[in-house]
């Protein structure tokens, strides 16, 4: 089996010696998207992007051209561009700004140039002290170059990038979230409505949030055209997309596949990409796209990476995440760490989620540590249902913002693939898996 | 008497002139107290809050929200192992287990000797390098036990100063220039105070890091396994095609 | 897109199935309420922003796709929206909410605040599901922990729901508490060491939807079945906030705010809220008290008898005695705003009618000019509120008038209302102004002429810049629908700077003006003729001598003196009898010195108050007052508003009503004031001043009059068209909301009634005289007969050390040394240090660094104060509190001075 792997658009400098300097940039050529856009007017660098149909890779998928065109008409216009990756097992803007923060700068001045921005906000991920450290770098070395800043490469064009640190808490990368935590103040995702930053955004203006890796493709878009770019991939899914793959795989790591190219088994098995799972065991399940996202059985592994194959399948590609668990991974475990993860990172604000989360969390937690009841599966999955009724997919949402409905994926996917799992913990007291230390550290936690 | 140096207080102002409002510093603001005195201390919160217009019960309240600020004192080094599923399918509890009987302590607590304060953290987005670890937010991937002791070592040692600077500093690197497009959002600032040239380009930790590193070829241990964060991204250049 | 309906304009919606017309703008869960359907809510306020925070109002609105769960807090009505509050879907979204929300509360309803009026306890047995399927550890937070020293927290019963955060700081602007932490370990607090003190933190206990926010003075006092409630008016400052006033066992143990729509909104300041304690003090005047003729203080001559108990009979003898043998120019009655307005009639009836003297002043030169406050064209506080221009030439609004300074913030924050100030020094109002004119002190009403100027200024108006004063005056000159609020921006400047700025702002065309006077019902006193040549009804002595000589006989044919004329007079020897009427001139006047003098050499002192103050010390008969809560009566705010003051409480002893007491004297002198009950009162009151004829008693007790009515010039009374009913969730534990659903019988008196609908005229009888007016033309007629003869005594003196003399402001802090603050255990210590505030630079030409003690020396004394340096105030000003324990500042003041000048000294440490 060999995978079809088609055009690098996005990591085409990872290779590359020192690939987040100027220098690097430069000879590979870094900038000329921009210089390239600058010729043009703006509104038809954003008709290029809009004709790429590049699709958000944030998680949403939103269309990023019509994002810029909803845009309400006032000044001052704002960018902010996302890169708090923190959805668990997605690390590829990580890579992206670490290994070639120059073409973030580029993707984000050609978005600028477009939607005349008056001002642009990088919001890193704030563990990301390396990723800060080069983009900060880059953009030292961008306005010297005249890239950013005054008078862009003497077209007349002036904007500012500033790079913002985050602090440590998963919901900012929510667009809202960010947004508040911008202006300086504790992460809450704003209500809707307003539906949109593009109306309502940063500091009230109308703020177009695009993520990292979707910034980094429109380098690319304007110098290649968008034609070249929308070639690749089919339907609504167009262009490449970055994929972290981890967990149980011989060669975890990031990516970059064409869409709708590669299936998911081409993705865990190929010798090129994962290279099969781990010590050649069984495939348990997998999570398709972030552990928002409801898992896939063996039965999914052929299904193409094209965000509509997988929502027809019932789950969502979300941000390119994929984590693989084979035979030896604890279904409950698993589900429990996910629901942990949503406990501690809820923001708080919405009773179902802020209750919800801690209650899932410590029932599931109950029962890995062998005190479960078998009332406790009915149990919790009244709990999910009462955060998000139905617990379906794509799920309702009765909160502020998506985390809640997030809650039940892994719970009710776990519950449902997995019971006897589940029930097996319950009679036997304990976890069957080991090794178990998971107990021994938590004690304290 | 502000808390802040000189110097800090300067680098702060900087950071307010960089926004439309003066609250938005206040996240950046943070990192720098922080890196000053190692956690957000009281005294340099009230700093803060008069700097942006804030009450300290503000400031406290909105940097309580993010893990990142540690409102009590910590130790030299904070470790933060990830947990969550990728690491923890790669054997992240077993590690951890293993790192807090070496260290003597708990996710939360500090050594004894103020060395390294333990954390149990959620993604640190190196799910390609799991289980990995960062101490004070420098990422160390593909960890084990035995990595765990030789890093250990090297750090206590002093041998990662340069790699690993004391717990707050985040980005080494300054901006090397004010506001210059003016427009809508406001007037050009001029130049920054205090450019540090030679920091504004390439740090000595940046220098030391390789990137990107294929994974498990431990070029020089655990001190200098980089974030081989695009170990495998797509095909490299040069098998390309 | 459909064009959005203007605010208020009705809008169809589908509720249940039934069509019901909401307003836009309006949210759909107040739109239900006013419908009768209520969707129950924890972190929705009416008078917040709404949050859509705790899930709890989740409705189903038809969508495009549908029904789907949104929460009805959060969503506008739109024409045709189309909502179910109840089906299985809403109903197990609430149920899961509460759930949610109980899994970390602790189960201690029976040691709880809150327990029987908590909404969480009631929801859940109204909504919520039968028993816990929670089996694990509840969040544990150490049990309660203060966060100021009036309000604790028990963090373990928040449901963070953040309506106390968000009160202070979106309404109040005092983030002094904020959210802490995240997720489920989300806390409220305030910083370490810093307690979250404000002017309006009882507000946040109010508004905790349960027991986690507590407030110290009614911890543990009642359980709320046993609570007693009646529904009055707060008496500690002249704005005039609806409160329910509760008991246990005959004693006032909580006061809580009720959302009056025109007034307060559901907010009350902390003093207002907390003072209830001095009602239950032990030093509560009881019996009468009267000097028995043997000094005991042996020997040294002059030394007056201790204050003994007396009867009533006995006590009200001699103070007949005195009065009957004295000219009525002789006699002066000083006070009166602590009196209902009933009270203030009587009593000035009884002064001019019987007494007859026209020496009444209800304010103690400490105010305005009431002619002038009669007479300015009035604004009510929502009129100022939606103005687009108001102009603050007044004391600190926030801490005088607190809730007035919440609606004023509201207005300038969300309202679109610019505010502009004039004062010596900057106020808690001060950074929502689009410029605030810093005038040297005493040359107020240089500044309000250039306001009022037609020309353009070019040079600086008392030490203000010009550029500075034409900006504001062109500000003023394009902006039609001026309100001004008019009070005195300092206490050691005379009123006369005050009086000539309104006069000259009266010229501005449109104008209208809001009174900042403080003192409890000093416009019911004004109203009622408590006021040197103002008869009830706000007419002058000359126009109404006729009228009321008809209806009570001969009355005094000149004006009589202000509160600074009588003290002046007694202070010369010329007074027989002082009557303080629930004043403390000793401790209130500006002018300390004035007034000792005064008591001390006037020939008989009576003093009619609820305790000994400072000025009772040279009383010869002091009579016990029933006051607020213990005796029924009205009462009538800023706006002139004339609202109902309810009864919960006996009164201590034998204290009564002071109406009781005017009448009794007048009987003793033998006449018959007509004053046999509060109802004989008021239709006396509705046939004598037409400006009162349509504010009927009635009404004022209905559910439909709790706003009360305002009393407008033209003799007409405008009662609001429509009262919401009490939203439970915002004024939880208020239950008199529902004891009078409806006004008794028919509402006989109509909106807007005419003038003269009111007094019967028959032939023969004289024409009710008109109300005061001033306005354009007549301002040199209106004049200012309150006003003490401007006269600045100059006599700047370089203070040692070379500094230059500096010019005294003098502000009231909210909490200061006033008897009721002093009388209320849990505030008495609130009161601001006594410190003088200078600018750096004069702190720095003193050589004296913060903290160091300095002599201010005027003419009229001296006195000792540690220094701050404060950089808003102005180079060349001393900013001292007035009236704090330890100090008073009245010592250094002279009324009779535009401007009190000090000169400062810097004291070696330990002298
Ligand atoms: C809970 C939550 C977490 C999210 N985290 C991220 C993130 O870390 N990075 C990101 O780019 N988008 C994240 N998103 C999606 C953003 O809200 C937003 O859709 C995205 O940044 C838009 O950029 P795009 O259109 O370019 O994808 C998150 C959304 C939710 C609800
Ligand atoms: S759903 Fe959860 S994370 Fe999202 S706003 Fe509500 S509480 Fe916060
Ligand atoms: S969410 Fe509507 S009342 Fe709380």
């Amino acid at each position: 089996m060999s995978a079809q792997i088609g055009p690098q658009v996005i990591t085409s400098r990872f290779g590359l010696s020192e690939s987040w300097t100027l220098r690097a940039y430069l000879g590979s050529g870094g900038y000329e998207g921009l210089r390239k856009a600058l010729t043009m007017a703006p509104e038809d660098v954003h008709k290029a992007t809009l004709d790429s149909s590049i699709l958000g890779r944030g998680g949403a998928g939103f269309d990023a051209g019509r994002k810029w065109g909803m845009l309400r008409k006032a000044e001052p216009v704002y960018l902010v561009v996302n890169g708090d990756e923190s959805e668990p097992a997605t690390f590829k803007d990580h890579a992206l700004i670490e290994a070639d923060p120059h073409q973030l700068i580029e993707g984000a001045l050609i978005c600028a140039y477009a939607i005349r921005a008056a001002r642009v906000f990088i919001y890193v991920r704030g563990e990301m002290a390396l990723g800060l450290e080069r983009l900060q770098s880059a953009l030292n070395e961008a306005y010297e170059y005249g890239a950013v800043g005054a008078n862009i490469f003497g077209s007349g064009f002036s904007v500012d990038v500033v790079a913002h640190p985050g602090a440590g808490a998963y919901i900012c990368g929510e667009e809202t979230a960010l947004l508040e935590s911008l202006e300086g103040k504790r992460g809450y995702p704003r209500i809707k409505p307003p539906y949109y930053p593009a109306a309502i955004g940063l500091y009230g203006a109308p703020t177009v949030v695009n993520n990292v890796e979707t910034l980094s493709n429109l380098p690319f878009v304007v110098r290649n055209g968008s034609e070249a770019f929308h070639a690749l991939g089919e339907g609504a899914s167009r262009g490449t997309k970055m994929m972290a793959l981890s967990g149980h795989v011989r060669r975890p790591g990031n990516y970059e596949l064409t869409f709708a190219d590669v299936t998911f088994r081409e993705l865990i098995y190929d010798p090129a990409l994962g290279g099969g799972v781990r010590e050649d065991r069984a495939l348990k399940a997998f999570i398709p796209g972030g552990v928002s996202a409801p898992w896939f059985g063996p039965q999914h592994l052929d299904i193409p990476l094209a965000n509509e194959k997988i929502a027809e399948a019932g789950s969502m590609a979300g941000s390119g995440a994929v984590t693989v668990m084979d035979e030896t991974a604890c279904a409950v475990r698993a589900a429990w760490r996910i629901s942990r993860f949503f406990h501690r990172e809820s923001c708080g604000q919405c009773t179902p989620c802020r209750e919800g989360s801690g209650w899932v969390d410590k029932v599931m937690r109950r029962i890995e540590d062998g005190n479960g009841r078998e009332a406790d599966l009915d149990l919790l999955m009244d709990i999910c249902d009462n955060i998000s009724p139905g617990v379906r997919w794509p799920p309702a949402q009765t909160t502020i913002c998506v985390l809640g409905p997030s809650i039940p994926s892994s719970v009710a996917s776990g519950i449902r693939m997995f019971k006897d799992e589940f029930l097996e913990h319950i009679r036997l007291g304990g976890c069957p898996f080991p090794p178990d230390r998971l107990r021994a550290s938590l004690a304290h936690a | 008497m502000p808390h802040l140096s000189e110097d800090n207080l300067e680098r702060a102002r900087a950071l307010v002139a960089l926004y439309p409002e003066k609250r938005s510093a206040l996240i950046p603001a943070l990192h720098l107290l922080q890196e000053q005195d190692g956690y957000v201390s009281p005294e340099g919160i009230e700093d803060v809050a008069e700097l942006l217009g804030l009450t300290p019960a503000e400031v406290r309240g909105t940097a309580s929200f993010y893990d990142m600020f540690h409102l009590e004192p910590v130790g030299k080094y904070v470790v933060a192992v990830c947990t969550n599923i990728a690491c923890m399918l790669a054997g992240a509890y077993e590690l951890l287990h293993h790192i807090e009987e070496s260290l003597g302590t708990h996710p939360g607590g500090t050594t004894e000797d103020g060395m390294f304060t333990l954390e149990d953290a959620e993604c640190l987005a190196l799910c390609g390098n799991a289980p990995c670890v960062t101490v004070n937010w420098r990422y160390f991937g593909d960890m084990t036990p035995e990595r765990w002791e030789a890093l250990a070592e090297d750090l206590r040692a002093g041998r990662l100063d340069a790699e690993v600077p004391p717990h707050g500093t985040l980005c080494r690197v300054r901006r090397s220039v004010g506001l210059l497009a003016g427009g809508a959002a406001g007037g050009a600032t001029g130049p920054m105070p205090a450019v540090d040239v030679t920091t504004s380009r390439t740090t000595p930790a940046m220098a030391s890091t390789v990137l990107p590193a294929p994974a498990g070829d431990g070029a020089g241990g655990a001190a200098s396994r980089s974030p081989g964060t695009g170990a495998q991204a797509g095909r490299q250049a040069g098998e390309g095609s | 897109m459909p064009e959005t309906p203007e605010r208020g304009a009705a809008v169809n919606i589908t509720l249940d199935g039934r069509p019901v017309v909401a307003r836009a703008g309006e949210m759909l869960i107040a739109a239900a309420e006013r419908a009768g359907t209520y969707i129950p809510r924890f972190c929705y306020h009416p008078r917040m922003k709404p949050v859509g925070m705790c899930r709890m109002c989740l409705v189903e609105l038809k969508g495009p796709r549908g029904f789907s769960l949104q929460p009805a807090c959060y969503v506008p009505v739109a024409e045709g929206m189309e909502a179910v509050t109840e089906s299985p879907a809403v109903k197990k979204a609430q149920d899961g909410v509460l759930e949610f929300l109980l899994i970390n509360h602790p189960l201690d309803c029976p040691v709880c605040d809150k327990g029987g009026e908590c909404p969480l306890q009631d929801q859940t047995l109204a909504y919520g599901p039968g028993e816990t399927r929670f089996v694990e550890e509840k969040r544990h937070w150490d049990k309660p922990v203060p966060v100021s020293s009036l309000v604790l927290i028990d963090r373990e019963r928040c449901i963070q729901c953040a309506r106390c955060t968000r009160f202070a700081e979106e309404v109040a602007g005092e983030p002094g508490i904020d959210l802490a932490g995240r997720s489920d370990a989300t806390e409220v607090a305030n910083y370490p060491g810093q307690p979250y003190d404000s002017n309006f933190s009882g507000n946040v206990v109010q508004i905790c939807p349960v027991g986690a926010l507590l407030a110290k003075p009614y911890r543990f006092r009642a359980r709320p079945w046993d609570l007693q409630q009646v529904e009055t008016t707060c008496t500690m400052c002249a704005l005039g906030c609806r409160v329910a006033a509760q008991s246990s066992a005959d004693e006032v143990v909580r006061f809580l705010g009720v959302d009056s729509d025109p007034v307060n909104w559901g907010w009350l300041c902390d003093k207002g809220r907390f003072l209830f304690e001095a009602l239950n003090s032990p030093r509560r005047l009881s019996y009468p008290l009267a000097r028995r003729a043997e000094p005991v203080g042996n020997g040294s001559s002059g030394a007056r008898a201790p204050l003994a108990e007396v009867s009533w009979s006995d006590a009200l003898s001699e103070v007949v005695t005195h009065l009957a043998e004295a000219r009525g120019d002789r006699i002066g009655v000083i006070g009166g705003a602590r009196l209902p307005n009933e009270d203030a009639y009587v009593w000035s009836k009884l002064a001019r009618s019987v007494l007859a003297t026209d020496n009444v002043d209800a304010q103690l030169g400490d105010g305005l000019p009431a002619d002038l406050v009669a007479g300015l064209p009035r604004a009510t506080i929502d009129e100022a509120c939606s103005a687009p221009l108001v102009l603050l030439v007044a004391p600190d609004i926030k801490e005088e008038l607190p809730v007035l300074y919440l609606r004023l913030r509201h207005a300038a924050r969300e309202g679109g209302t610019k505010l502009l100030e004039v004062s010596p020094a900057a106020t808690g109002l001060t950074g929502l102004c689009a410029a605030s004119l810093r005038y040297r002190p005493g040359e107020l009403a240089a500044v309000a002429r250039a306001l009022s100027g037609r020309e353009k200024v070019t040079a600086d108006v008392a030490g203000v810049p010009a550029a500075e004063v034409e900006a504001a005056r062109a500000l003023v000159a394009s902006t039609p629908g001026l309100v001004v609020v008019l009070g005195r921006p300092s206490l050691s400047e005379s009123a006369s700077g005050a009086a000539q700025a309104g006069l000259a702002l009266a010229e501005l065309p449109g104008v209208s003006f809001l009174p900042a006077l403080r003192r409890a019902n000093v416009h019911g006193a004004i109203d009622f003729g408590l006021a040197p040549g103002l008869l009830p009804g706000r007419v002058g002595l000359a126009e109404g001598s006729e009228w009321f000589e008809h209806h009570w006989g001969p009355v005094p044919a000149q004006p009589g003196l202000s509160t600074l004329g009588m003290l002046d007079r007694a202070a010369a020897g010329r007074m027989d009898v002082l009557v303080l009427l629930g004043a403390d001139p000793v401790s209130d006047c500006p002018d300390r010195a004035l007034a000792k003098q005064a008591l001390e050499k006037a020939r008989f002192v009576v003093a009619v108050d609820a305790f000994e103050n400072a000025s009772t010390a040279y009383a010869d008969v002091v009579l016990p007052a029933a006051i607020y809560t213990e005796r029924r009566g009205s009462f009538t705010n800023i706006e002139g508003r004339v609202s109902w003051l309810g009864q919960k409480v006996t009164a201590p002893g034998t204290a009564r009503p002071d109406w009781m007491i005017a009448a009794e004297i007048a009987t003793r002198l033998g006449r018959d004031i007509g004053a046999s009950s509060l109802d004989s009162v008021w239709a006396e009151i509705r046939r004598v001043s037409p400006l009162h004829a349509s504010v009927e008693p009635d009404l004022l007790m209905s559910y439909r009059g709790r706003d009360g009515v305002v009393v407008g010039t033209d003799g007409t009374g405008a009662v609001p068209a429509e009262v919401s009913p009490l939203d439970p969730m915002a004024a939880h534990g208020i239950s008199s909301a529902e004891l009078h659903p409806a006004p008794p019988g028919e509402l006989r008196s109509q909106l807007h009634r005419a003038l003269g609908a009111g007094p019967v005229l028959t032939e023969g009888t004289p024409v009710p005289p008109p109300p005061r007016r001033i306005g354009l033309g007549d301002l040199e007629a209106a004049g200012t007969s309150g006003l003490p003869a401007p006269a600045h005594r100059a006599g700047a003196s370089a203070s040692p050390g070379g500094v230059p003399a500096l010019r005294l402001v003098a502000r009231r802090p909210m909490w200061d040394g006033g008897t009721l603050v002093q009388e209320s255990p849990s505030v008495r210590e609130l009161h601001p240090p006594f410190t003088v505030a200078l600018h750096p630079d004069d702190l720095a030409r003193l050589g004296a660094a913060g903290g160091a003690a300095l002599r201010l020396v005027s003419r009229r004394g001296s006195l000792v104060a540690p220094v701050v340096g404060d950089k808003s105030v102005s180079p060349g000003t001393a900013l001292v509190p007035f009236n704090v324990p330890g100090a008073a500042v009245a010592e250094l003041v002279d009324a009779a001075s535009d401007w009190t000048e000090v000169t400062v000294e810097r004291l070696e440490a330990g002298s």
